[in-house]
């Protein structure tokens, strides 16, 4: 039964949108199938809903290695874009000078139109990984540096005052206090990143590319395949939430501190009798 | 503790001056401060809010430098003064302080690792004090679970472990309420006969500064100095009791005084700019 209260809780989360959703699906599944097919081509193009899923189902030996393409741009893309601004970010933290040359540049950097820059890019570096590996990455970069940098930046000054009496230096106070206080709010940039991330990589595709579910989704629509354009944007949009959840996850295990105030551990010493601590609070949640 | 590179220590402050640049000329936040702590001896600050108590305490912690004056640390027996304050002077800071990712233990630790000591010695040293501070099975909690009052325990258990013989406490239980702040005067109390420390408490609270210390001194509202130290001799040990008689009233009516004397009563506090 304790297990059973986060089950209802998620389920009560999930219902209100899952009802939303399944009554708008049923509303276009029924307008294509009775208002559209009066016309001639009509649910052709705008599909309904279980063409949709038949597309996919149909078109799955062509989608997957579209899919792997994307995913791979997507990944070492994003991956790039967070070495890169973490990087950044420790560089804008440790002098205020490149904080105050480089912070404007990179708002600045963000009102150029990627969609504007994705054909140049293909122009530089052909029509491979590289090119789509950069949209992603410049997709992702601002919101790791800027989380990073604000996550580094809200240091509580105190803590740094009580490390230095304890005869920390930079490097110690960064590795033991700073780092770790900028992970709650690094995790909610790279969040935001990861769900763009996909979108950059299918607009570094639509571009010009051989594979890829962006190129795929272009092909589809020039031959009026317009269940399988659909059918693309599903696993677009599954691959986003199946990213975003990852993300999630990666930060329970990084950061479990956020989410669990109180643990049980046992510590064990030499010569020590073992201490097992119990919080207060889990006498409560023991019940 | 019979730790042996614990000795407490006397702190000989002297013509201690501290000016801070401001727009359009100089702060003075300290102005010819005299002190002398004798070793092992429990010392209070008493003064009002931007008297200086902070910048004093940061001077004594190694934080900051003096403008005018020196400060010196001597070990009991030794001839010479500490070379350097930082990593060697115990500071309490008024809030606890403590890393949400460390549980209460690896808090208690954390001084002493930065200070190259290993982690397995560190728990060594730590492990016991846990059960003498009353915090006994709660070494693997995360502060998040633990009460104000504990929180201030463990951060006053990792000042302990860090410090060679010195404590500064800045307003240790200002951050928290009445009756657990007079709970952990009592506790402190008990504490520090353990401690081969020498303590130094900066506060505004007349009554926390006769309770716990062996001698008071007023500080000025700025620029800060010393207007009057007072000897409390009321019989050790101590508990909230020793509050209820007329000595210790005696006590806080001439502290009062002082502070009256000094213009720290019955004028707007000034600006707290300095903290």
């Amino acid at each position: 039964m304790n297990l059973m209260r986060p089950l209802r809780s998620l389920l009560r989360t999930l219902l209100p949108p899952a009802l939303a959703l399944g009554l708008i699906l049923a509303a276009w599944e029924g307008y294509s199938r009775f208002v559209l097919s009066a016309l001639p081509g009509g649910s052709r193009l705008l599909p309904a809903p279980s063409a949709v899923v038949a597309a996919l189902f149909d078109n799955a030996a062509l989608l997957a290695p579209h899919t792997r393409q994307t995913i791979l741009e997507t990944v070492v893309g994003f991956g790039l874009a967070l070495l890169v601004g973490l990087g950044f970010a420790v560089l804008i933290d440790l002098s205020p000078l490149l904080r105050q040359a480089l912070y404007p540049l990179l708002v600045v950097s963000q009102t150029v139109p990627i969609l504007a820059v994705a054909p140049l890019l293909v122009l530089w570096f052909g029509f491979g990984l590289l090119p789509k590996v950069l949209v992603v990455g410049l997709v992702c970069f601002f919101p790791i540096v800027v989380a990073g940098a604000d996550g580094f930046r809200s240091t509580d000054p105190d803590l740094i005052k009580l490390f230095r009496t304890f005869g920390a230096g930079r490097w110690v106070i960064f590795r033991q206090v700073r780092f770790p206080g900028a992970l709650p709010s690094l995790f909610s940039g790279i969040r935001i990143a990861i769900t763009y991330s996909v979108i950059g990589a299918v607009w570094g595709e639509y571009v010009g590319a051989q594979w890829g579910l962006g190129i795929l989704m272009q092909r589809a629509q020039h031959s009026y395949q317009v269940a399988l354009v659909f059918a693309a944007i599903v696993v677009i949009a599954a691959l986003s939430i199946g990213l975003f959840l990852l993300t999630a996850l990666v930060e329970r295990l990084v950061i479990p501190w956020r989410f669990r105030y109180e643990a049980e551990e046992t510590v064990q010493m030499p010569g020590v009798q073992p201490v097992v601590a119990t919080g207060p609070l889990d006498n409560v949640s023991a019940q | 503790m019979q730790d042996t590179r614990t000795t407490p220590i006397r702190v000989e402050v002297s013509r201690l001056s501290k000016l801070f640049p401001r727009e359009g000329g100089r702060l003075e936040a300290l102005r010819d401060l005299e002190l002398v702590v004798p070793a092992g001896s429990f010392a209070a600050i008493l003064g009002p809010s931007g008297s200086g108590k902070s910048t004093l305490l940061n001077i004594l912690a190694g934080l900051e430098e003096p403008s005018m004056g020196s400060v010196a640390l001597f070990p009991r027996g030794a001839g010479a003064p500490l070379q350097r304050r930082l990593g060697n002077v115990g500071y309490m800071p008024q809030r606890d302080l403590l890393l949400p990712w460390r549980t209460a233990l690896d808090n208690a630790t954390v001084g002493l690792e930065v200070q190259g000591v290993s982690r397995r010695e560190a728990r060594e040293r730590a492990l016991p004090l846990f059960r003498e501070f009353g915090l006994e099975g709660f070494a693997g909690s995360y502060p998040g679970a633990l009460s104000g009052g504990m929180r201030q325990r463990v951060s006053f258990l990792r000042s302990a472990v860090t410090a060679r013989g010195l404590m500064l406490l800045d307003e240790p239980f200002g951050a928290l309420d009445a009756i657990t702040r007079a709970a952990m005067q009592e506790w402190l109390l008990a504490a520090i006969p353990r401690l081969q420390s020498t303590f130094i408490l900066v506060t505004h609270d007349v009554d926390e500064a006769v309770l716990l210390s062996d001698r008071v001194s007023v500080l000025s509202p700025r620029p800060g100095h010393i207007v009057g130290t007072l000897d409390i001799d009321l019989p050790r040990p101590r508990s909230l009791d020793s509050a209820s008689t007329g000595q210790f009233a005696a006590y806080r009516g001439r502290l009062l005084a002082m502070l009256r004397a000094s213009g720290s009563l019955g004028r707007p506090a000034p600006d707290e700019a300095l903290r």
